[in-house]
């Protein structure tokens, strides 16, 4: 299959984006740098494409009984104009894929899911609607996004929109307000650990819209921001990434997501798996270390302890902000406890690291 | 992007500079602006002997571990400790500070059959590998 590109791609090239392919869409993984670039979100902001997520449409009279057997996280608490994050699971416990639910009304959401995911989950989710009063479309062709994340995220775009933004709280949005001068569906949310927005535009808009949101917040440090940042910032806030801290093998509850897992909703796709998971304890958690001796995790390292593998990395790097090579690792649930001494095999040696702490990183204030 | 004339180079993009019957051996320019921000380079040990074309090095960035090959064949007489712990002078330095390691020559023939300036110029145009 060819890659993909987004409505951005000549924007990239032309600021000097280094283009990779991701997902099957081509991306730039950084512009200035992955450093420069983590370290504006952190302290300004960052600009980033996200065009390649893919988003479905759920509409019709059975759309929330067929979201609560779809997802496991509780669709019936969201509000209009609220939004959820939430797993997807098969019936085994294992995760389809992890994702945002949007209620634009009683009888309307918009999911939106993971690029690499978009033809799997689509497939699933009308398998799963077979039988269902729900209408289904996947829209990802017909939506582009940014996110505009960082601290100075709403003063930035404050200059670009009427809307009085710091009323929009986290986890929230507007399903249609004018920004530069074109509609968007506006979110505070946001996969780096800062506050932020995501804007959903129609993709002849997007390149208008980035230019514009460039144009306001580049005097105030604004920066464009690759793939590769948007790892490392999601790393160090320890938000999951699909592929890496949940797969069709990992259950969200041993990725330490059991509080997106709500069994008192009534039936869901795995909910058997992952209420014995939560009721026992799963055998396997999801556990952040940092290296003790020198040495980069990466991802599917062996963990060891005790003279035996226990598990494996499931995501490892430099983390930028807090300057330590951190990782994320999937273990025996015996060593998921914090000060545990643990060995990372890196190129056929084991060096030592230690369990510690989750997140990372957490942002000051909210 | 800068390739120094005096200097010569393999296509895997180590440079090498003769000094009496030693080689100091890095990584160039080009090889560091793919890399991207370098925050890890783990060292051979001194008095390795190594083959031309076996590892010498591994340099990390954030998104990418590399392999940097041996141009020359001999033994590790020197490796450049500040590395440990200021890895990033691989990008703001790969010809000075940025040095990885000192081999002693076994073949100094192998030195000259390494690509020049402009040979390697035509390599890194290509995009490398």
């Amino acid at each position: 299959m060819t890659a993909r590109k987004t409505p951005l791609y000549e924007t990239h090239v032309r600021a000097g984006g280094r283009i990779v392919e991701f997902g099957g869409w081509l991306l730039p993984v950084q512009y200035a740098g992955i450093k420069e670039e983590h370290q504006a979100v952190r302290t300004k902001a960052g600009l980033f494409d996200v065009s390649h997520m893919g988003e479905i449409l759920v509409q019709g009279e059975d759309s929330l009984s067929f979201l609560q057997t779809l997802v496991t996280n509780d669709v019936a608490k969201l509000a209009d104009n609220q939004v959820l994050y939430t797993p997807m699971c098969y019936p085994d416990g294992g995760t389809v894929d992890d994702l945002l639910v949007y209620r634009q009304g009683p009888n309307d959401y918009l999911l939106v899911v993971n690029a690499a995911n978009t033809a799997k989950d689509w497939a699933w989710i009308l398998e799963q609607a077979e039988g269902k009063n729900v209408s289904l479309e996947n829209v990802s062709d017909d939506i582009a996004q940014l996110a505009l994340q960082g601290p100075l995220a709403e003063k930035i775009l404050s200059n670009l929109t009427e809307e009085p933004l710091a009323a929009l709280k986290y986890y929230w949005f507007w399903p249609e307000v004018t920004v530069a001068g074109k509609r968007v569906l506006l979110s505070r949310t946001g996969y780096t650990g800062e506050d932020g927005f995501e804007l959903y535009c129609d993709p002849g808009d997007a390149t208008y819209l980035w230019e514009a949101i460039m144009a306001a917040g580049v005097p105030l440090g604004l920066m464009p921001a690759g793939l590769g940042c948007r790892d490392t910032l999601r790393f160090e806030a320890c938000l999951p990434l699909y592929g890496h801290e949940l797969s069709a093998a990992i259950s969200p509850v041993e990725a330490g997501l059991g509080m997106f897992v709500k069994p008192d909703k009534g039936a869901f796709n795995g909910r058997e798996a992952l209420v014995a998971q939560k009721t026992a304890g799963p055998k396997r958690k999801l556990a952040g270390f940092a290296m003790v001796d020198r040495g980069v995790a990466r991802a599917d390292y062996p963990v060891w302890a005790e003279g035996r593998q226990i598990g494996h990395v499931t995501t490892g790097s430099y983390a930028p902000s807090l300057d330590k090579n951190l990782g994320l690792a999937l273990v025996e649930a015996a060593f998921a406890v914090l000060g545990q001494a643990i060995e990372v095999e890196i190129r056929g040696k084991l060096v030592a690291a230690q369990i510690v702490a989750k997140p990372f990183y957490k942002r000051e204030g909210k | 992007m800068n390739i120094p004339k005096e200097l010569k180079y393999t296509k895997d993009h180590e440079w090498v500079r003769v000094e009496g019957n030693t080689a100091v051996v890095g990584v160039t320019d080009f090889a560091q602006l793919q890399l991207g921000d370098v925050v890890f380079v783990e060292l051979p040990p001194v008095g390795k002997t190594l083959k031309q074309g076996e590892p010498l090095s591994v340099i990390e960035s954030v998104k990418a571990v590399s392999d940097v090959y041996a141009p020359v064949s001999g033994k590790v007489v020197k490796v450049n400790a500040a590395l440990e712990e200021a890895p990033d002078l691989v990008n703001q330095s790969p010809y000075g500070e940025g040095w990885v390691a000192v081999i002693e020559l076994a073949d100094s023939g192998e030195v000259d059959a390494l690509l020049d300036d402009a040979a390697y110029a035509g390599v890194a145009a290509e995009g490398g590998h």
